[in-house]
């Protein structure tokens, strides 16, 4: 299946080759470097690339291209969804995934990807599992371990990996035990230039962060299960009970992990919580443009919309921006013509607004398309869809673990075309 | 021999070696040529730390791609370290160099053989992971030796690695194919989950053509499909796909049929009509299809996207058509996910929408583009719309495009151009529209824009050219502005195509181009010539000199295509003796009707690869694809797939309530299991620590199937038992359960003598299938009663001996107002409270709308302790549940009246025990009863003397009768007229001691020995009455 990996860094520098089965040479990836010139933005270099005897798949995050070579037929999506396993796991051992975390723990990521396949084959990528095959670095351990000659590499094989709750390690033990659930929706949105919305959807997920002693068994219940749609789940949830009872019953994998993914049925109409009043002119022949924009808030249920940030792609035709913002900062750069605005809090007493004029370049024909708007924002203990946890209880342990649940929207793709 | 003369490093590691290496790391820096003989030092060395340090800079330069061969001999020394991380990072080098090294690398062979042996499981499979993974030829014996080991090894985890190793095998050596396919073949009957995606990934990758191998192995396989890792199931799906096109007729049949029938019966006789509908024999599903189908459609819920992207391939190729629409809404939901995802997901999409799209077209909003997706991304979502755009959604999508038209990205705006041009002759209606947009996109200021709509245009006109003069000679007006040479092109074949009908401006388009043809783009050229000969032969009085001077110029052009068709035209339209017939028909030739080109998806034939392979993404046929074949025509052989059966599957039920019921409300410490399974001798025995409650097993209770008794059983510990236990239910003929709990407040006697053992206050239970209670409990409790010093009374409580299946009624439909209850006892310890009887409620709703809210309320006597069930939130109509709840019965026969609640209603019902089911059955040695029932006499004792029937003297039927009765264990018994049973009351715990001698002519005497006395002698009017029946 998978046959190599190289990791090629934003400068097109190959910093990291692993192969599974024979050797291939490096310079099969000067065939994604053609593609790399090609593209005008890095996101732009497509997934899948044949050359004469190699295809090349690849997935870039964190401004890693993380480059896979196969030899023969294999669903594109299998080495993609694995990639991005890869790149989980990395950030879960290392907190990021640069290229210097990267650098600087070589032999971990050696380690890691020796385990996480075999021959090309995924072998083990439960990140509960691959923690006890080779422990993560912590400086005390690095120490301790240079001291004592003990090594991060376990010696059994990890008693998960034969079970049926894999993504579970067994002899948990916490002092304080507790279960965090975050219930985080994101609202996409596309609004068009006269403030209705042409499509939105609310796509939600449960991320969990459980620290608890034992194998506990938990469940947890909805006050209104049937808003969601459509739902991918990890792997411990009980699929049948969830078909005939609607509530969540799992034995949770140990430490942070994302629950459930839902997606909020797209009957029920979706409030969008802010709106943009905009007027963004060009006139022919002129070399100013006016740009005014001014937000307020809108079916936020009473909550405050926080961490407001505006930006834009303006056309390449501005030069510069002479904009005036009511309250928060904004930069505007010359070279990629992006215009950020950190607004902050919106105050529903006083609205912020950016207001100014843009220079353009002179001679030059006024552009055709106004900018889109794109914007992000937080609004904290509310979860646009209603959705509402019912209750979680814990069964299988004694003690009575810390519960805690909170609600979060954010912006997730919201757009607004001027 | 070799090995011998390898220093093994010692132990021990001290600060010395510690500041050593920083030294050392410090002057590498400075002088890098010497740095491998730093390496080759430190690997010498006896310190372990340093050879390790050294190892994790060679795998340091290894990762960088840099050359570290030359160390090759001082590492092969270390595989066989003690240290586990120093040999990983050995192993990483092995098999990276070993290739290159053959005869170093021989060396360490041993060493792997060595460890395949070892008994850690984990030593073992890495172990032959490095020695596969060494692609040396000699040792392919060795290999393959190993292989054939493994694949039969106790741990599924080296199975699982020897399934990987036939791969790597088979790469290196094809030769060995035949070989490998036996223990593929081999590998395939294994049950274990973890094995089934490795075995079926190296089937695939060396005989996928053997497709019998699979025969006997499918429904294995899609039973345990869900439990299979994620990676496994899509090599699992894939293969089954492929598999279920060889060996079921196909599901479209039907449909396809019906739809030519209800054509033809427009405009074809009735006859012919009648005569096809004799044809069709009507289509039923291959049950072991639905099964795949079925067990497939779960897995549309998993979180890996590969995983939904097969599920959605395999409904796309195999299911009926009305049902593939199930797979639409996760597909969808995976355009949420990573660029990547994305872009493979839209890519199905694209080729799937063509086809059908109904499927896609509620979701169509999910498609718009948003001014930050990637171009590719763009254009999918583009190709998207464009397939799904029909009569009814037509304006919406066009003014969707009109925003896209004015993007930045102007390789996007040109994108949609095109697809409106698709639009516009896909959906007739629209195309006046179409083109009237396309023609204001003529004065964009972007010339890509421009040029697009020109070709678009070009191709839109010449599918409907008869009242289009004024775009065409809006468009020669352009060519002044216009420099993209494509649109030059087609600007000049549109005007020379049509030059009829622009009789003034084509003429003076040739002059304008004649000046300046030189300077023209190749493609222009062409054109130019085309033109300047069409319009030679329709306005040869006009162009006749402006032709012959392009011609001219065509024939010293630099380039050959256009020298030759030059001449061509020359030879075609200027009549001369040389050309003969031909140019007689010039005009034909060159003016023909051509028929207009058909707009269509790139996608268009892309469904000719099965979706979601490589091969689909980039459209050409990737190494190694395997081709998905046509539906048979008839169906081959269904029996190939039947398994014999070895046992009938009747164990789960009881195996279930066993654990469920079983389960004492102290969370039990230590368990064990023990399965027996005739064919395959294999005991599973283990054991694991960890702690459980009740309250869910009680939901899964409801029902017994496999997977859910591994999932509410398997909480935490035993794990690994259960889990085979589940894989293996139905081959096992017994299965033996038994665990210790830890004290349990009302046998406090028992306990203080088992604590002298010192086993931590324990007490023994132990749990069997309740239809072989002559089985004796499994070697634990006879290890642990081995322990035992003294004569120690172990009282066990058992699962019943017999469970009635009479339900009485609790509350009956007409009085209840379409909510009929009926209760049962279990006869099962109570999982709330031991003090407690379980009692099993059935509700059901007759009625004809949905009950909702249903729970219990009030109860009477005030005092009664009950266990409600939780509210069952609704009920459909004709639906029933089962709950259980437990009473506590406070060991009288007096009804439990208490009301059952719907949201609004209320019943009162009550409960009414059998005295006999008061009791928990308890197993004890005859010893044992001996001693408690010489603590029981007097007052406590009570006895009769009946009359019994025939057929109750023989000790089965008569077991049956008092097991029937009341709740008791057997009692193994030494002699065969005396027959004893024991039990113990729910609430009190208080023992009963039921004793039947037979006497001769059919005479028997019952004695019963309890505190209760009450009881007893209830029991024993019950008794009488039981045996004394026919």
């Amino acid at each position: 299946m998978i046959h190599s990996l190289f990791l090629v860094n934003s400068s097109g520098d190959i910093f990291l080759e692993k192969h599974w089965k024979s050797v291939v040479s490096r310079s099969v990836c000067d065939y994604f470097f053609e593609a790399q010139e090609r593209a005008s933005e890095p996101e732009n270099v497509p997934p899948v690339i044949p050359t004469p005897h190699h295809y090349l798949i690849s997935v870039l995050r964190h401004r890693i291209y993380f480059v896979a070579v196969i030899q023969s037929e294999v669903p594109p999506l299998f080495v993609i969804e694995f990639l991005h396993r890869v790149v989980d796991t990395f950030q879960d051992y290392f907190g990021v995934c640069t290229e210097a975390a990267i650098k600087d723990n070589v032999v971990v990521v050696y380690e890691l990807l020796e385990e996480m396949l075999d021959n090309g084959f995924p072998l083990a990528t439960e990140s509960n599992i691959l923690k006890e095959l080779i422990k993560p670095p912590t400086i005390l351990r690095t120490v301790v371990n240079t001291i004592t000659g003990s090594t991060n590499v376990g010696e059994q094989l990890p008693t998960g990996q034969l079970s049926v709750v894999p993504w579970r390690r067994t002899g948990v033990k916490y002092t304080n035990n507790e279960a965090y659930f975050d219930v985080v929706e994101e609202i996409d949105a596309i609004i068009d230039k006269s403030g209705s919305t042409i499509t939105a959807e609310i796509q939600g997920v449960i991320d969990a962060c459980v620290k608890l002693t034992g194998m506990p068994d938990l469940t947890l219940s909805f006050m209104n299960p049937r808003l969601l749609d459509d739902v991918s789940f990890h792997p411990c949830v009980r699929f049948k009970r969830w078909e005939a009872e609607r509530i969540l019953s799992f034995i949770p994998p140990d430490g942070n992990f994302r629950l459930l993914s839902y997606h909020v049925s797209s009957q029920n109409l979706v409030a969008i919580p802010v709106y943009v009043k905009h007027n963004i002119t060009f006139r022919e022949g002129s070399s100013q443009g006016r740009f005014e924009l001014t937000l307020g808030p809108k079916q936020t249920m009473g909550k405050g919309v926080e961490a407001v940030l505006v930006n834009s792609q303006l056309p390449r035709g501005v030069l510069n921006t002479n904009l005036n913002p009511s309250q928060g900062t904004y930069t505007f750069d010359p070279v990629t013509k992006l215009l950020t605005w950190d607004v902050g809090k919106i105050n529903p007493q006083k609205l912020p607004s950016l207001k100014g004029s843009m220079s353009l370049q002179a001679g030059a024909s006024k552009p055709d398309e106004n900018p889109t708007i794109n914007i992000q924002f937080k609004i904290q203990q509310s979860a646009l869809s209603g959705l509402k946890v019912n209750r979680l209880d814990m069964y299988g342990e004694k003690y009575k673990p810390f519960k805690g649940i909170k609600y979060m929207t954010k912006a997730g793709k919201f757009q607004v075309r001027t | 021999v070799w090995l011998d003369c390898l220093v093994e490093g010692e132990d021990g590691v001290g600060f010395a070696g510690l500041t050593f290496v920083s030294l050392l790391t410090s002057v590498d820096m400075s002088s890098s040529p010497t740095r491998n003989d730093d390496l080759k030092e430190m690997l010498e060395n006896n310190k372990e730390s340093l050879k390790l340090e050294a190892m994790k800079r060679i795998v340091g330069l290894i990762a960088k791609g840099k050359n570290a061969s030359e160390l090759f001999p001082a590492v092969v020394k270390n595989v066989a370290s003690k240290n586990i991380e120093l040999k990983k990072l050995v192993y990483v080098y092995l098999v990276r160099y070993a290739e290159e090294q053959q005869d170093l690398a021989l060396l360490s062979i041993s060493t792997f053989q060595r460890a395949l042996k070892d008994p850690n499981q984990l030593i073992r499979a890495s172990a032959l992971r490095v020695l596969s993974s060494i692609r040396v030829p000699i040792i392919i014996p060795i290999m393959m030796l190993a292989i054939k080991e493994a694949a039969s090894d106790m741990s599924p985890y080296v199975r699982k690695t020897s399934a990987h190793a036939i791969q790597k095998l088979y790469s290196l050596d094809p030769d060995q194919k035949e070989h490998l396919i036996e223990v593929i073949e081999k590998l395939l009957k294994d049950k274990s989950t973890l094995v089934a995606g490795s075995v079926v990934m190296a089937f695939e990758e060396v005989c996928p053509e053997r497709i019998d191998l699979i025969h006997k192995n499918y429904r294995k396989l899609c039973n345990l499909l869900v439990d299979v890792e994620e990676w496994g199931q899509v090599v699992i799906i894939s293969m089954l796909t492929r598999y279920a096109r060889t060996q079921f007729t196909s599901p479209w049949r039907e449909d396809g049929v019906f739809d030519e029938n209800s054509e033809r019966a427009f405009y074809e006789s009735d006859e012919e009509k009648t005569r096809d509908d004799t044809e069709i024999k009507p289509y039923t599903m291959d049950p072991d299809h639905r099964l795949l189908l079925r067990n497939t459609k779960p897995l549309l819920q998993s979180r890996n996207t590969a995983v939904v992207m097969s599920v959605a391939q395999l409904y796309w190729h195999l299911a009926p058509r009305n049902e593939v629409s199930i797979v639409t809404k996760s597909l969808v939901r995976l355009l949420r996910s990573h660029r990547e995802v994305q872009y493979i997901v839209l890519q199905n999409i694209a080729t799937m929408s063509i086809q059908r799209k109904g499927m896609f077209e509620p979701y169509m909003k999910s498609f718009y583009v948003r001014s930050t997706d990637a171009t590719h991304i763009k254009s999918l979502k583009l190709e998207i719309l464009t397939n799904l755009a029909n009569e009814a959604n037509i304006s919406t999508i066009l003014r969707e495009f009109q925003t896209y038209v004015k993007s930045q990205d102007k390789q996007f705006a040109a994108g949609t151009i095109q697809a409106i041009g698709r639009c516009a002759t896909n959906i007739s209606e629209v195309t006046d529209t179409c083109l009237n947009g396309l023609v204001l996109l003529l004065s964009n200021r972007d010339e890509t824009v421009v040029a697009e709509s020109v070709v678009v245009i070009k191709k839109l006109l010449q599918a409907q050219p008869s009242q289009h003069s004024d775009i065409i000679k809006h468009m020669a007006k352009l060519l002044d502005n216009i420099t993209v040479s494509m649109a030059r092109a087609s600007i000049l074949w549109l005007i020379g195509e049509y030059c009829e009908r622009v009789p003034k401006i084509a003429p003076d388009v040739l002059r304008k181009m004649a000046k300046s043809f030189t300077s023209e783009e190749d493609i222009v050229k062409l054109q130019t010539v085309n033109l300047a000969a069409k319009l030679y032969l329709t306005n040869s009085k006009q162009t006749k000199l402006l032709t012959q001077y392009i011609l001219n110029l065509g024939k010293y052009d630099q380039n050959y295509d256009i020298r030759d068709r030059t001449r061509f035209i020359r030879q075609l339209i200027v009549p001369n003796e040389k050309s003969g017939a031909l140019s007689k028909y010039a005009r034909r030739i060159l003016l023909a009707p051509k028929p207009a080109p058909v707009l269509e998806s790139a996608y268009k034939d892309r469904d000719r690869y099965q979706l979601g392979t490589l091969s689909h993404t980039i459209n050409t046929k990737a190494s190694g694809y395997l081709e998905l074949s046509d539906w048979p025509a008839v169906a081959p052989d269904q029996s190939v797939r039947n398994v014999e059966v070895i046992e009938p599957v009747r164990i789960h039920p009881s195996i279930c309530t066993a654990l469920f019921h079983f389960c004492p409300d102290s969370p039990p410490s230590f368990f064990h299991i023990s399965c027996y399974c005739p064919s395959l001798p294999v005991l599973l025995p283990g054991e694991g620590v960890g702690s459980i409650t009740g309250e869910d097993w009680e939901v899964q209770a409801k029902t017994y199937s496999p997977s859910d008794l591994r999932h509410c059983v398997d909480i935490g510990f035993v794990k690994q038992l259960l889990f085979r236990v589940s894989g293996y239910l139905h081959v096992f003929r017994s299965v033996t359960v038994s665990y210790v709990v830890p004290f349990v407040p009302q046998e406090v006697k028992l306990q203080k003598e088992v604590s002298l053992l010192d086993l931590d206050d324990c007490e023994l239970t132990d749990v069997k299938p309740w239809f072989c209670p002559s089985v004796l409990s499994p070697s634990l409790l006879t290890d642990l009663e081995g322990l035992s010093l003294s004569n120690i009374s172990t009282m066990q409580v058992s699962g019943p001996a017999f469970v009635p299946e009479k339900s009485h009624n609790l509350l009956h439909r007409m009085t209840g107002k379409g909510l009929a209850a009926q209760y049962q006892f279990t006869r099962q310890p109570c999982l709330y409270q031991p003090n407690m009887v379980s009692v099993q409620i059935s509700l059901t709703n007759t009625s004809d709308h949905r009950l909702e809210q249903i729970h219990i309320g009030e109860r009477s006597p005030a005092g009664l302790k009950i266990h409600c069930f939780n509210t069952i939130e609704f009920l459909e109509p004709d639906a029933s549940v089962t709950v259980s709840m437990g009473i506590d019965f406070n060991d009288s026969t007096q009804a439990a009246n208490f009301q059952l609640c719907t949201k609004e209603d209320q019943f009162s019902v009550s409960i009414q025990p059998a005295v006999g089911d008061l009791f928990l059955a308890v197993t004890m040695t005859e010893q044992d009863f001996r001693k408690e029932q010489g603590k029981l006499q007097g007052m406590n004792e009570c006895s009769a003397t009946i009359t019994v029937t025939a057929e109750n003297t023989s000790s089965q039927p008569l077991n049956r009768r008092v097991a029937a009765m009341a709740n008791v264990g057997v009692v193994p018994s030494g002699q065969d007229n005396v027959h004893r049973f024991a039990g113990k009351t729910a609430c009190s715990g208080a023992v009963l001691l039921v004793t039947v001698e037979l006497r001769e002519s059919s005479a028997a005497v019952i004695t019963i020995n309890t505190e209760k006395s009450v009881m007893g002698s209830m029991l024993l009017r019950d008794l009488k009455k039981s045996l004394a029946q026919a």
